[in-house]
């Protein structure tokens, strides 16, 4: 009765005592994981020191001179820090904004489908393309291009009447298009059906309103279906323009077959940290490369979030 | 307005019909290049239709099937087990964190989330995995790097902890003596089947594709998934007269080298091919809640 009318300073710490205690077996099942993200996540992000110094192997990473911003000077000094960022940023623009109109579109005419079967179909055959390693896509676009035994150099173009053919594979002029029409062609489907799901969540009594009213078919989508959807369709592309300095590796470096004749075109920053890492290229340079993008992109990521809260708390990502 | 209505819906069938075909040619000339005669390909190219009919690249590749069939297994191997470990630790970190009562819960969710906004990057992660944890040349190399769980999963999976089990039923089960570990797994998972088979799913897939790692952390051809074999065999097709030959006379045997290369790719993607119809439902499904939660 005592405890109950005077508060002891004792209480209030063996009860967090109990707690931790009580739910022990909630933390140590959550152990496994944090020490994944440990290892995986956390080591790495301390890892970024490396960037400042001269890696060599021999004397091992600790113990390698520390050159400050050595590596990021001679980084930028180079021509190739701005291929690869203007790279990495106008293929990012091009893939959001045309792919947004065209998975939006195509997520309008999926809506339009009202045989259930039918519409099963379409949505089966045009993700599948996402499903499939960058590995097979190269041979795909292989089989199409390649320069002595391509169905482009052998069928397409004669049409046309060349009969030269195009060495596809050196000519770096091409891969802007041809790395654009691959992406869509792996992508456009899957992100057809985020747009889609978002459609189906349209309450059908708007058009029911519309259709009352005289509504066309086409003035609907217009009128209800646009700007339901706006606000999602800012929201993913806000998150994407976060993501900007990232690129799909794979389709950068597995589609053109990692040819130097396309530099130019196709290297984007990740498919640059990775050559360097692999042994073609500088270490140091690509490992300033990495945090450059690390925290150019986090800092991008957090300013899309930042506009996102301003429009829609609920739809930022934190 | 009827028609204009009717003409919509024409124009979105023709439409996503012509987008199907764009979607699924590709594979049409991957497959008919494949049974395409070498000669037929020296002249021709490869095309959509054969004109002489040939399955000596299969036949090539059956006879040197042993160095497939090990990749299949290592690609199996590393999908099966890479996708139950990361299942597991997924489920293990997001069911805690869907619990009001775990201490320090905030503050967990943010280390599992900050993982998603800033990444050390490849060269560190590298030197972590190879200095610290000497993982190049293991199967492990396939399973850990990266793959085995993220951030982004296990926000989804609480998520649905959070919004689909009512916390009445945890506490009853709990009133009735069940601990922690028993009401986790036969209460909370048992009604979790969707979010299971959802990020079981897109892990498989993951797992099944990926070649980076291999690229990266494997150079011993004996641990080359079925991936960094198709990348290997791309980047140098004698690989597979100097890998794949069991004893050196095979060499001389006359290779259909460009059929070969579509042929194994065909064996490459045809496993994805046919358990497509099987799962696609929950393939759509999935990106549909990744979308909405997401």
């Amino acid at each position: 009765m005592d405890t109950a009318l005077v508060p002891q300073a004792g209480i209030p710490h063996k009860k967090k005592k109990n707690k931790y205690r009580k739910y022990a077996p909630l933390l140590i099942m959550m152990v496994p994981g944090l020490l994944y993200l440990l290892f995986n996540n956390y080591l790495p992000m301390l890892g970024i020191a490396i960037a400042f110094k001269k890696i060599n192997f021999a004397k091992g990473l600790l113990e390698s001179d520390w050159v400050a911003f050595e590596n990021f000077k001679y980084l930028f000094k180079t021509s190739d820090a701005f291929i690869i960022t203007r790279n990495t940023i106008l293929y990012n623009l091009l893939f959001i904004v045309v792919g947004t109109f065209l998975s939006f579109a195509c997520a309008i005419l999926l809506n339009e489908i009202k045989n259930k079967a039918v519409l099963k179909f379409y949505q089966s055959i045009i993700t599948l393309p996402h499903l499939i390693s960058m590995v097979i896509v190269s041979y795909l676009v292989y089989a199409l291009l390649s320069a002595d035994t391509g169905f482009m150099n052998h069928t397409v173009l004669p049409w046309f009447g060349m009969k030269d053919g195009i060495s596809w594979y050196t000519e770096e002029k091409y891969w802007p298009w041809i790395l654009t029409l691959v992406h869509f062609w792996k992508s456009v489907g899957y992100s057809s059906i985020v747009f889609f799901a978002a459609l189906l969540g349209i309450d059908e009594e708007y058009y029911e309103a519309a259709r009352l009213d005289g509504a066309s078919r086409l003035q609907q989508i217009r009128h209800i279906t646009l700007p339901i959807l706006t606000p999602v369709i800012i929201m993913l592309t806000l998150l994407s323009i976060g993501r900007i300095f990232y690129s799909d590796f794979g389709l950068f470096y597995q589609v053109p077959m990692n040819s130097g004749a396309l530099f130019n075109t196709t290297a984007t920053i990740d498919t640059y940290v990775f050559k360097g890492l692999m042994g073609s290229g500088d270490i140091g340079m690509s490992a300033a490369a990495g945090v450059y993008q690390s925290i150019v992109g986090f800092l991008l990521v957090m300013l899309a979030n930042y506009i996102v809260r301003l429009y829609s708390k609920d739809s930022a990502l934190f | 307005m009827k028609n204009e209505s009717r003409g919509l819906t024409l124009f979105s069938h023709i439409m996503m019909f012509l987008f199907a075909v764009f979607c699924i040619v590709p594979f049409v000339l991957l497959i008919s290049a494949s049974l395409t005669d070498q000669n037929d390909i020296i002249a021709h190219g490869y095309s959509f239709i054969p004109q002489t009919f040939s399955t000596s690249a299969y036949e090539y590749l059956y006879e040197r099937g042993a160095e497939i069939t090990r990749a299949y297994g290592v690609t199996i191997f590393v999908t099966v087990v890479g996708t139950v470990l990361g299942l597991a630790i997924t489920t293990l970190l997001a069911y805690p964190l869907s619990r009001s009562v775990t201490p320090h819960r905030n503050l967990i969710m943010f280390i599992v989330f900050f993982t998603m906004l800033f990444q050390g990057g490849l060269v560190p992660s590298y030197l972590v995995y190879t200095q610290i944890f000497d993982i190049k040349n293991t199967i492990w190399a396939l399973i850990i790097p990266g793959l085995l769980m993220n951030g982004f999963y296990v926000m989804l999976m609480r998520t649905f902890f959070q919004s689909t089990i009512p916390g009445a039923l945890i506490e009853s089960a709990q009133m009735d003596g069940a601990g922690e570990y028993r009401t986790l797994w036969s209460i909370v998972l048992p009604l979790s089947t969707p979010i299971l088979a959802t990020i079981g799913l897109f892990e498989c897939i993951m797992y099944w594709n990926d070649w980076q790692l291999g690229m990266i952390y494997i150079t011993n051809p004996k641990l080359f998934s079925i991936q960094n074999l198709l990348n290997r065999i791309m980047q140098d097709i004698d690989f597979i007269n100097t890998n794949l030959s069991s004893n050196a006379s095979d060499v001389m045997q006359q290779m259909p080298t460009d059929s070969v290369k579509m042929a194994i790719a065909v064996i490459g993607v045809l496993p994805i091919l046919v358990a497509y119809p099987f799962f696609q439902k929950y393939f759509i499904k999935g990106i549909m809640i990744g979308a909405v939660k997401g």
